[in-house]
């Protein structure tokens, strides 16, 4: 029988996913378009030229700029990496210790960053800092990524580890590995492309924060997004747009690289 | 999906005897850093304010007072109801609550959408959503800025078209902080319920059209009460950080757009430099978020069960 109509297919769904997309793209394609426009002014079009590229690199703010992207990615880069440690572990005690009092509550705290509103995690960090006189400056602002790091570095790696079996383990043991040489040549081989995964994202996340490193990053200390936010508010400008231009490629190619990595590791663990 | 999930035990001798060495780290960084800040800021909301900033260890309900009363300039009036911080709150609770619906409206689409395409081009689809989710979301409000300013390109636009002839005023307006919230957030939409519809098994909806009922009426009466855990988290997941936002009322709105998180901002980088007014409002803001989370949680264990 013939049928009526597809499930599956409503009218105007096209047309709204289309419509989401491109709201989602509009607004960065054309600041990326203007950031290419040789004139002074943001408004009117005056050709194509590369001199915001060259004014970011070489121009009046470019050093300021430049330490702003170097403690951004200095910051990031120890972030994650401090985070991915300490969330690996995390995800091997939650997940191969089996059940335990106090597990729900252990799950709890570690996605406590998550579910506290960023500006209210700001307030707590800072009232912390000011309260035990803790200088603020890069180490403040490093302390505060680590915290909102782990959560996000947690859940790929946690839902990795969830989808290897512990035959591996056992196999590695029953041969006299010890633990460290078990997680080491074992576990964390399989584990890899989660643990990546949890890294990027990590690194992301950090060098996208503006709300908590506004907050305890100290007088005269800035990463790239406190930077952008001080010179959006004295009005945006096109080497601004340049800069902005570049941070969103970056962060593009990022993303990209975590979801081939993610895929990889999704076909190894088919084809096993 | 992925083959290896559930298919086998995952609890292991080999780690188990130092599961809690293993767990102290996260624990001990969250704890110290962030869930004793909290405990902290708690404390500081009972407190003395000290002018410029910073506390004076005394207690006092006054912050809460500020909040909730108006004294008059000497503090001596009789205690009048003060609309001002609440009218905050309740503006930001609307605004959130606009958004979500703006990202339910174009996001269950998209999500639909795209769960119906084939497997190949279904990537394709969720890569091409979830990227600007990615990327700065300061580059993105500022994007938004750049477009809907005055003279941006979006007026130029509709003036070159003939659609207006008078640029529209969309900067510093209530709509603007919505459309800035709604965009900053719209992914956080699609996923949760992309991913309730990958579980949902379309021989439902079928079966319904065999028995000759309505496409809307399947969607309305099979389909969306099914997927409803995934509606439900996605309306959460734009609605927690749309309370709090900062971004989008500061850079998009002005003086009468002014949020939650731009009156806290205001109480410690801003002009009011008032500390335990800010850890009060800031607890206030909390208070509201758990609520939402622990509805969220009873709604799913009564799910599950």
């Amino acid at each position: 029988m013939e049928k009526a109509f597809n499930v599956k297919q409503y009218n105007g769904f096209y047309f709204i996913t289309c419509l989401c997309l491109f709201i989602l793209y509009a607004p960065l394609l054309i600041v990326m378009i203007y950031s290419f426009n040789d004139s002074l002014s943001i408004t009117r079009w005056g050709g194509m030229s590369l001199r915001w590229y060259y004014e970011v690199f070489y121009g009046l703010e470019s050093e300021k700029f430049k330490l702003a992207a170097w403690n951004s990615l200095i910051i990031a880069l120890m972030a994650a990496t401090i985070a991915t440690i300490v969330a690996t572990a995390a995800s091997i005690g939650m997940v191969r210790g089996g059940h335990f009092k106090g597990k729900s509550a252990s799950f709890g705290l570690i996605s406590l960053p998550i579910m506290v509103p960023e500006i209210v995690t700001a307030v707590a960090t800072l009232i912390f800092f000011s309260a035990i006189s803790f200088k603020l400056g890069v180490l403040s602002i490093l302390v505060a990524h680590i915290v909102f790091c782990i959560p996000f570095a947690y859940l790929p790696i946690s839902a990795r580890l969830q989808g290897i079996e512990a035959s591996y383990e056992e196999a590695a043991q029953d041969l006299y590995a010890n633990r460290w040489k078990t997680f080491w040549h074992v576990l964390m081989p399989i584990m890899g492309p989660g643990i990546i995964s949890g890294f990027l994202l990590g690194f992301i996340i950090s060098l996208d924060d503006f709300i908590i490193t506004n907050f305890v990053k100290g007088a005269g200390v800035e990463t790239l997004p406190t930077a952008i936010f001080g010179a959006v508010k004295q009005g945006i400008k096109p080497n601004i747009m340049a800069l902005s231009t570049l941070l969103l490629l970056f962060s593009v190619f990022l993303v990209t690289l975590s979801y081939f990595i993610g895929r990889k590791g999704n076909n190894l663990k088919t084809n096993k | 999906m992925a083959a290896g999930a559930g298919s086998g035990r995952t609890m292991s001798s080999t780690f188990l005897p130092v599961r809690f060495w293993l767990l102290m780290p996260s624990w001990l960084i969250i704890g110290f850093f962030l869930a004793l800040p909290v405990l902290l800021m708690l404390v500081y909301s009972f407190l003395t304010k000290e002018f410029r900033g910073g506390v004076i260890w005394e207690p006092t309900l006054a912050a809460y007072d500020q909040f909730l009363f108006d004294r008059g300039l000497f503090g001596d009036d009789p205690p009048q109801i003060e609309w001002k911080y609440i009218s905050i709150f309740l503006r930001s609770i609307f605004q959130a609550t606009g958004a979500t619906i703006l990202c339910l409206i174009i996001g269950f689409p998209t999500a639909f959408f795209i769960a119906t395409r084939n497997e190949n081009t279904k990537v394709i689809w969720l890569f091409l959503v979830t990227v600007p989710y990615w990327v700065n979301l300061l580059i993105r409000t500022v994007s938004m800025k750049f477009l809907i300013r005055d003279s941006g390109p979006l007026n130029e636009l509709l003036i070159t078209i003939g659609a207006i002839e008078t640029p529209l005023k969309l900067i510093n307006t209530n709509f603007a902080v919505q459309l800035g919230l709604f965009y900053s957030y719209l992914p956080f939409m699609v996923l949760p319920i992309y991913a309730a519809l990958e579980r949902y098994n379309f021989t439902f909806s079928e079966a319904a059209s065999d028995l000759y009922a309505p496409k809307w009426t399947i969607l309305r009466q099979i389909l969306i009460p099914i997927i409803k855990p995934g509606i439900i988290a996605g309306c959460i997941l734009v609605f927690v950080p749309s309370l709090g936002a900062f971004l989008a009322p500061d850079l998009l709105g002005g003086a009468k757009t002014f949020m939650i998180g731009s009156l806290i901002e205001d109480q410690f980088k801003g002009n009011a430099g008032n500390w335990p007014f800010g850890a009060a409002s800031s607890m206030i803001l909390l208070s509201l978020v758990m609520i939402v989370l622990i509805y969220y949680a009873r709604a799913q264990s009564k799910e599950q069960v």
